[in-house]
C-alpha cells in the first residue's frame, strides 16, 4: 500500500476544509474581529453615526479625562464589581453545600434555584422594579412589620445596591452549579479525617472544603468580576435609560450605549469609551488569575 | 475559558436503610439536621421562585383589586386572564414573541451548523491555515461583546441591515465558544472509525454527516439550548439595532411596554409571564442537559 489510510484521510481535498470553516470564519470575522479593529480605529476619530470621521489623535481620550459622566460611570462599574463579586463567590458555595446532599426532593430544589438563571434579564429586571417599587411587595412587607417604606429606586445609592442584589439573585444558581461540580470532586477521606480529629462543620468547611474548591472560587471571581464590570441591563431597567437621578447611576456600558447610538451618536467618542471597557476587562482577568498564581507559590 | 473539574465519582449517596436516611458513610442523617436542611431549602425556594409567583399573581388580579395592599395579598381574589388580552391590545405581543422565536430558532440552526462545520475542520481536517483558523476563533472568544457593540452597530448600518431581524441574528449566529466546544467534542472521536469509513470510500461530507455529527449529539444539544436562551434573552444588542416598534423582539417590546405603561403593573406582569413561560417550559423539558455532570444522572452513574 502506497499510503496508509491515516495519511490518505489527512491528505484529501485541498479546498473542502475551507468550505467547512468558511461560515464560522465569515461571521466571526465580519461581526467580531472587524468591529474590534474598527473600534480601535474609530477611537482616534471624531466619527458620528452619519458623518465619516477625521483623525483627531488622542482627543477623545483627553476628553474622557475631563468628562464628569465618564468618572461617574467608571466609579459605578468599579463599585459594582466590589459589591457583587464577594457575594457571588461566597453565597453560591453555601447554596451548593445546601443542595449537595442527596436527600429526597433535592432535584426539585436544584432546578428551582436555577430558574432565575433561565429567566431573561429583562423579565428579572421588570419583576424587581415592581417588587422594589414604592408601593411594591418589599415595601408592603416592610410596612407590615413596621419598618416603613424605603425608596429603593429613587435614592442613588440604594438603587445601585438594589441592582447589585438583582445581579446576585440572578447569578446564584449559575455559580451554584459550578461549585457543585467542584464539591463533588473533594475527596471524602479529607472530611472523614477532619471529623475524626474532632473538627466541627464550620471548621471542616474552612479547613477542608474551602482549600479544595479554591481554584473554582478564583474562576468564579474572574467570571463574576468581568460580568459585573460590564453591567448594563440591571441598572438600565431599574434606573431607566438615563441612569437614575441626574444620571448618577449610569454604568460604563450604559454610557457607551447612550453616546454611541442613534442618528447623532458620537461613534468616535463611544469607541474610546469601549476601549476603556475592553482594557479594564482584560486587566481584571489578569489580576484575578495572577492573584491565584501567587497563592499557589 | 477553562471549565471546572470533571464530573466526579459518586460523592454523596443516601440510601434508605430500615426506613432511615443515611449519608455516604452509612451514618444516619440526624433528624435535626434534616429539618434544618429542609427549612433552609424552603427559605431559598421562597427567595428564588417567590418573585416569579408574585408576578404571576399580579398578572391575574382584576382591575378592581388593590395590588398595593399592605399587608400584601398573595392570591388574586377574582383571578382573571383579562390582563393578557389587554397586553395584546396594547402592544403586538404575539408578533414580538414570533420575532423572538424566529431569531432564536434561526440562531439555533446557524450555531449548530456553522459551529459543527468549523469545529470539524479544526479537529479532523489537516490543511494549511488550520492553526490560523483556530487562532481567529480563540481571539474572537476573548473580545467582550459590550466593547464592540457600537462598531457592530455601524457595521450593520453599512450593510443596510439595521432595524432588521437578520441584523439581530447575525453577530451571534456562529459563536466562537460553540466552535471550540464542538472542536473538543470531535477530538474525542477515535480516528479509526473515520478511517474505516474512508477505506470504504466515504468522502469528507459523508464522514461528517454520517459518522462525526451523530456522535457529538450531546454537545450539539448543549449548543442548541444555549443559542436559544442567549438569543431569546438578549437585550442590549436588539435594543441598539432595532428602532422600529413593529420589528421589536419580546425583550425590547417588554422594555417598551414598561416605559409606556409603567403605571399599570398588571399589564407589565402579564407581559413578563408571556416572555418567561416558554423558557421555563424549555428548561423543565431539558433540565438534565443544564445539570450535565453534576445532576442526579452523573451522581448515580
Amino acid at each position: 500500500m502506497a499510503l496508509s489510510p491515516v495519511s490518505r484521510v489527512r491528505r484529501q481535498l485541498p479546498v473542502s476544509p475551507w468550505l467547512f470553516a468558511a461560515p464560522g470564519l465569515l461571521v466571526v470575522g465580519a461581526f467580531v474581529l472587524y468591529p474590534f479593529v474598527s473600534t480601535v480605529v474609530n477611537s482616534f476619530t471624531d466619527r458620528r453615526t452619519l458623518i465619516p470621521g477625521r483623525f483627531v489623535g488622542l482627543a477623545n481620550f483627553r476628553e474622557l479625562l475631563h468628562d464628569e459622566m465618564f468618572w461617574i460611570a467608571l466609579r459605578n462599574s468599579v463599585l459594582y464589581v466590589l459589591g457583587v463579586v464577594p457575594a457571588l463567590v461566597v453565597l453560591p458555595l453555601l447554596l451548593a453545600l445546601l443542595v449537595q446532599k442527596n436527600i429526597p426532593g433535592i432535584a426539585f430544589f436544584r432546578s428551582a434555584f436555577y430558574t432565575p438563571v433561565v429567566a431573561s434579564i429583562v423579565v428579572v429586571g421588570l419583576i424587581w422594579v415592581w417588587l422594589l417599587d414604592e408601593r411594591g411587595l418589599v415595601n408592603s412587607l416592610l410596612e407590615t412589620v413596621g419598618v416603613g417604606r424605603v425608596g429603593f429606586l429613587s435614592d442613588q445609592w440604594l438603587l445601585l445596591l438594589s441592582a447589585m442584589a438583582v445581579t446576585v439573585w440572578k447569578g446564584l444558581g449559575y455559580y451554584m452549579i459550578i461549585y457543585l461540580a467542584a464539591l463533588a470532586s473533594v475527596p471524602r477521606e479529607l472530611h472523614e479525617a477532619a471529623a475524626v480529629d474532632g473538627a466541627g462543620a464550620v471548621r471542616r468547611f474552612l479547613t477542608v472544603t474551602v482549600p479544595a474548591v479554591r481554584s473554582t472560587m478564583v474562576l468564579v471571581a474572574a467570571l463574576a468580576s468581568v460580568a459585573a464590570f460590564k453591567v448594563f441591563s440591571e441598572v438600565y431597567l431599574l434606573a431607566g435609560p438615563t441612569g437614575g437621578p441626574a444620571g448618577e447611576d449610569t454604568t460604563l456600558v450604559m454610557l457607551v450605549q447612550r453616546t454611541g447610538t442613534g442618528l447623532t451618536g458620537r461613534v468616535g467618542y463611544a469607541s474610546a469609551l469601549s476601549l476603556v471597557v475592553f482594557v479594564v476587562t482584560v486587566a481584571l482577568m489578569l489580576l484575578v488569575l495572577r492573584a491565584d498564581r501567587r497563592e499557589d507559590a | 475559558m477553562s471549565t471546572p473539574e470533571k464530573a466526579p465519582p459518586a460523592p454523596e449517596r443516601v440510601t434508605r436503610r430500615r426506613g432511615r436516611l443515611t449519608d455516604e458513610h452509612g451514618r444516619r442523617v440526624g433528624a435535626g439536621e434534616l429539618v434544618l436542611r429542609y427549612a433552609l431549602l424552603l427559605v431559598v425556594l421562597v427567595l428564588t421562585v417567590g418573585p416569579f409567583l408574585w408576578q404571576l399573581s399580579t398578572s391575574l388580579k382584576g382591575p378592581t383589586e388593590n395590588i398595593f395592599s399592605s399587608p400584601p395579598s398573595f392570591l388574586p381574589a377574582h383571578p382573571t386572564l383579562h390582563n393578557y388580552a389587554r397586553v395584546a391590545d396594547t402592544i403586538p405581543v404575539w408578533d414580538y414573541a414570533l420575532n423572538s422565536l424566529t431569531v432564536a430558532g434561526a440562531s439555533v440552526v446557524t450555531n449548530c451548523v456553522g459551529a459543527a462545520l468549523a469545529g470539524y475542520a479544526l479537529a479532523r481536517l489537516r490543511y494549511r491555515g488550520r492553526r490560523g483558523t483556530a487562532l481567529v476563533f480563540i481571539l474572537a472568544m476573548l473580545v467582550p461583546a459590550e466593547g464592540i457593540i457600537i462598531a457592530q452597530f455601524t457595521t450593520m448600518r453599512d450593510l443596510g441591515l439595521n432595524n432588521t431581524l437578520i441584523g439581530v441574528l447575525l453577530p451571534g449566529s456562529v459563536n466562537a465558544m460553540n466552535v471550540l466546544l464542538l472542536r473538543n467534542a470531535f477530538l474525542q472521536l477515535p480516528h479509526e472509525v473515520e478511517e474505516a469509513a474512508f477505506v470504504d470510500g466515504a468522502n469528507v461530507w459523508q464522514r461528517f454527516f454520517r459518522i462525526a455529527l451523530p456522535s457529538v449529539k450531546g454537545t450539539l444539544a448543549v449548543v442548541a439550548i444555549f443559542a436559544f436562551m442567549f438569543s431569546w434573552d438578549d437585550f442590549l444588542w436588539p435594543l441598539i439595532v432595532l428602532s422600529d416598534p413593529s420589528k421589536f423582539t419580546l425583550t425590547i417590546g417588554l422594555n417598551y411596554l414598561h416605559g409606556t405603561f409603567a403605571n399599570d403593573e398588571r399589564l407589565v406582569a402579564a407581559g413578563t409571564v408571556i416572555a418567561v413561560a416558554p423558557l421555563m417550559l424549555l428548561f423543565a423539558c431539558l433540565q438534565r442537559y443544564f445539570f450535565r455532570g453534576v445532576g442526579e444522572g452523573a451522581v448515580k452513574g
